[in-house]
């Protein structure tokens, strides 16, 4: 019986127990299978020791692609709105729930701009912002926290894959259909979307392992935010960072400041373009801050100081882009008055249409279940309409 | 305070306290979780547990329920009583492999040398508007199960005592928190817990001569209302509470049962292949020289959980309880 690991004394090239190998000394031979090193020179993989930024440092250089950063600024302001808008229709109870990116819209436009018509986008509960900067009706993207339907979108309209709620469980998707996509020889890259305490889930661990051993084209973006409801980032990995996980599996891990928009849209875009060119996938990092609370429902004073929520306003996404901006004379009044008249008339749309009643029709329960209702779902639903009918 | 003044405490409380009490009594209790510690849970049962017993006895773990459940699975084959915390009734699939591959099944593995003295703690079920995920029923999973023990209180007092007895058990015990019930209050004193018969026993919360209502958890209310509706309509409905789903009692239904000749299950879960369908069958098996009726069920419908705006489609309530012990075909 082969027992795996145990040393082949006996092998010619191989060193024996009492000749150990040294990597590195090309007369020993190539090293013996359970000293083999790693396949990758981990260098490459590792992450910068400080999180990338290009706001405020001379990477700043917006008149190299004016176009990307105002763009990037408009759906900034009209991102911030929304979530205002959101978290307001919240407390009218238009909303089941709304869990607020306020803070955080860098990651989510920078995601949402940086991918092709083609590519795919997998969000999570809190990613809304990045479904609607990529496309998405901004009701359309509020109907699972609504609540008059799950998903309610049609994925394959944006290539948005339903909001998923179960932390990590949209990540192997990603790996999955970005596979699929390559083996139909599409070009068509996936970035998945994913909190800090989510990277805790087996999923995120599968789905990286995954991604790796296939060298899928799928990139994988934390939105590090300090908190996991309550549970701070030190309580959830004892990793050096979150993007240091991504050596363990083989593919690179980047960090970048998720509030310096060009930065996160710059690493973004570095990523696609390796998973495009069949590179492989990689993590990114983003180190960002959930201004607010995690949903309504919760009391963050309970686990955070609000001298920390201040310090953290202090290096607010949207006045640190549109500074840059007018510093480089880019950014005129017309522009700034043309994006928050986009975001308030946006605003005005959202309220005027989730403050009307949702047309609810009891029988789409029965509708989507499987592709022929059973003759039992058949049933019970001429029973419920029945019901309705007498009540 | 006088002796005389009743206290009342809502169910969330009485389950505070059986915690807080398991703790004090018992060093080898520990409780896991997500967001247990600091938060005191997203429901606030753990609520100053961790201020009082300290982080190792109130652990808030990392984002993981496999993780949670498998570690916690590890401290019970070291002795201790893990007590663990599921966020919400659909988060708890991530640990359904550690549930079924090993926790309900290491005693019967080791020919009895490995015992599993855990509880896990899941708030269920439906009626608070909650997005997708947050409403489930999934004890039909858990009762299929075997080695498991599934508990559900539906009241303030049961909640105190059937989680002591869940903690106090050798086995591992799933007990189900009825989440839309959390805020409800009774008249109970728990400085002075009241005594519960041990985990397997039934109640009969009302008695009736027409019909029997049987029924657990989140439904106990609506079957209690029911049973006060039909008796405008002459009907006399007793109302049966399981309390535990596993083991089944049994005596106490079938006892009930073969004095009214009619019953009608109760629950909000899907009903085919539901828990519904395990009791009408043990109740047709032992009762059916009684039954001047076919065991009717009222469920949930055979579909996933319904968005918040449309689950009073879904949910039983009084009108169909009510259909459906009509349906019963009187003859008296
Ligand atoms: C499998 C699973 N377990 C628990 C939850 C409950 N839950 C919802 S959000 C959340 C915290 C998520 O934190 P993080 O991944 O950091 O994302 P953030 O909310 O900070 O964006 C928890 C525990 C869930 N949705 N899914």
């Amino acid at each position: 019986m082969t027992v795996l690991h145990e040393p082949q004394t006996s092998s010619p090239t191989g060193p024996t127990a009492t000749e150990p190998a040294t990597t590195g000394d090309a007369a020993a031979g190539p090293p013996p299978p359970w000293r083999r090193g790693p396949r990758t020179d981990p260098a490459p993989l590792l992450p910068e020791t400080e999180p990338y930024h290009v706001l405020g440092t001379p990477r700043e250089r917006p008149d190299a692609d004016p176009g990307l950063w105002r763009a990037l600024h408009r759906q900034l302001v009209l991102g911030r709105r929304y979530n205002q808008q959101a978290t307001a229709l919240t407390r009218q109870g238009r909303l089941a729930v709304y869990p607020s990116s306020t803070g955080q819209e860098a990651c989510q436009i920078a995601a949402a701009l940086v991918l092709a018509e083609q590519d795919w986008l997998f969000p999570s509960y809190r990613d809304t912002l990045a479904t609607v900067a990529r496309g998405l009706d901004p009701v359309a993207a509020l109907g699972l926290l609504r609540g008059d339907w799950h998903t309610g979108y049609r994925p394959h309209a944006h290539r948005i894959a339903p909001l998923a709620t179960p932390l990590a469980t949209q990540l192997p998707h990603a790996v999955g259909l970005a596979h699929a996509a390559r083996l139909k020889g599409d070009d068509v890259v996936a970035l998945a979307l994913v909190g800090d305490g989510g990277t805790s889930e087996g999923d995120f661990h599968e789905a990286l392992n995954f991604a790796a051993v296939w060298q899928a084209p799928v990139v994988f973006l934390v939105q590090n935010n300090g908190f996991a409801i309550s549970v701070p980032l030190a309580r959830q990995t004892a990793a050096p960072t979150i993007a240091h996980k991504a050596v363990g599996y083989g593919m690179p891990g980047r960090l970048v400041d998720g509030n310096d928009a060009p930065a996160v849209y710059e690493v973004l875009a570095e990523a696609v373009g390796r998973a495009r060119a069949g590179g492989g996938p990689t993590l990114v990092e983003a180190l960002t801050y959930r201004l607010e609370a995690h949903t309504n429902a919760d009391d963050a004073t309970r686990y955070r100081e609000d001298a920390e929520v201040a310090a953290w306003r202090e290096h607010d996404p949207l006045p640190l882009l549109t500074d840059a901006l007018r510093r480089h004379g880019l950014l005129s009044e017309e522009h700034e008055q043309a994006a928050r008249d986009a975001a308030e008339e946006m605003a005005a749309g959202m309220r005027e249409r989730l403050n009307a009643e949702p047309v609810l029709n009891p029988d789409e329960l029965f509708a989507h279940v499987y592709a022929r209702p059973t003759t039992q779902l058949t049933e019970q639903a001429a029973r419920l309409r029945q019901e309705t009918r007498t009540r | 305070m006088t002796i005389t003044e009743a206290r009342s405490a809502t169910l969330a409380e009485a389950l505070r306290r059986a915690l807080r009490d398991a703790l004090a009594e018992d060093p080898s209790v520990h409780l896991l979780g997500e967001d247990i510690g600091t938060l005191g849970g997203v429901f606030r049962v753990t609520d100053g547990l961790a201020a009082e017993f300290g982080a190792d006895r109130c652990a808030d773990t990392p984002l993981a329920e496999a993780g949670i459940l498998g570690t916690a699975t590890g401290m019970a084959m070291y002795g201790l009583r893990p007590v663990v915390e599921m966020q919400f009734d659909a988060f708890a699939y991530p640990a359904f492999e550690q549930l079924v591959s090993h926790v309900a099944r290491m005693r019967n593995r080791t020919r009895g040398a490995m015992p599993m003295p855990l509880t896990i703690r899941i708030p269920y079920g439906g009626g608070i508007g909650g997005v997708e995920h947050h409403s489930d029923s999934s004890e039909a999973y858990y009762m299929a199960t075997p080695g498991l023990h599934v508990v559900t209180p539906a009241t303030v007092a049961d909640a105190y005592g059937l989680l002591r007895q869940a903690i106090a058990s050798d086995d591992p015990v799933v007990f189900l928190e009825p989440k839309r019930m959390y805020w409800s209050k009774d008249a109970v004193d728990l400085d002075a817990p009241p005594q519960v018969p041990p985990l397997g026993r039934a109640v009969v919360r009302r008695p009736g001569t027409s019909a029997t209502l049987i029924t657990y958890g989140p439904s106990l209310p609506l079957c209690l209302a029911a049973a006060e509706e039909a008796r405008a309509r002459g009907w006399d409905l007793g109302v049966v509470d399981l309390r535990t789903l596993v083991p089944f009692d049994d005596a106490t239904v079938c006892a009930e049962v073969r004095r009214t000749g009619r019953a009608v299950v109760v629950h909000e879960a899907t009903g085919f292949a539901g828990p519904g369908a395990e009791i009408a069958a043990r109740i047709t098996e032992r009762c059916f020289h009684h039954l001047a009726a076919p065991v009717l069920r009222v469920t949930g419908h055979d579909i996933p959980y319904p968005p918040p705006l449309l689950e009073r489609h879904h949910l039983p309530d009084t009108a169909r309880i009510l259909d459906a012990v009509a349906r019963l075909q009187w003859e008296e």
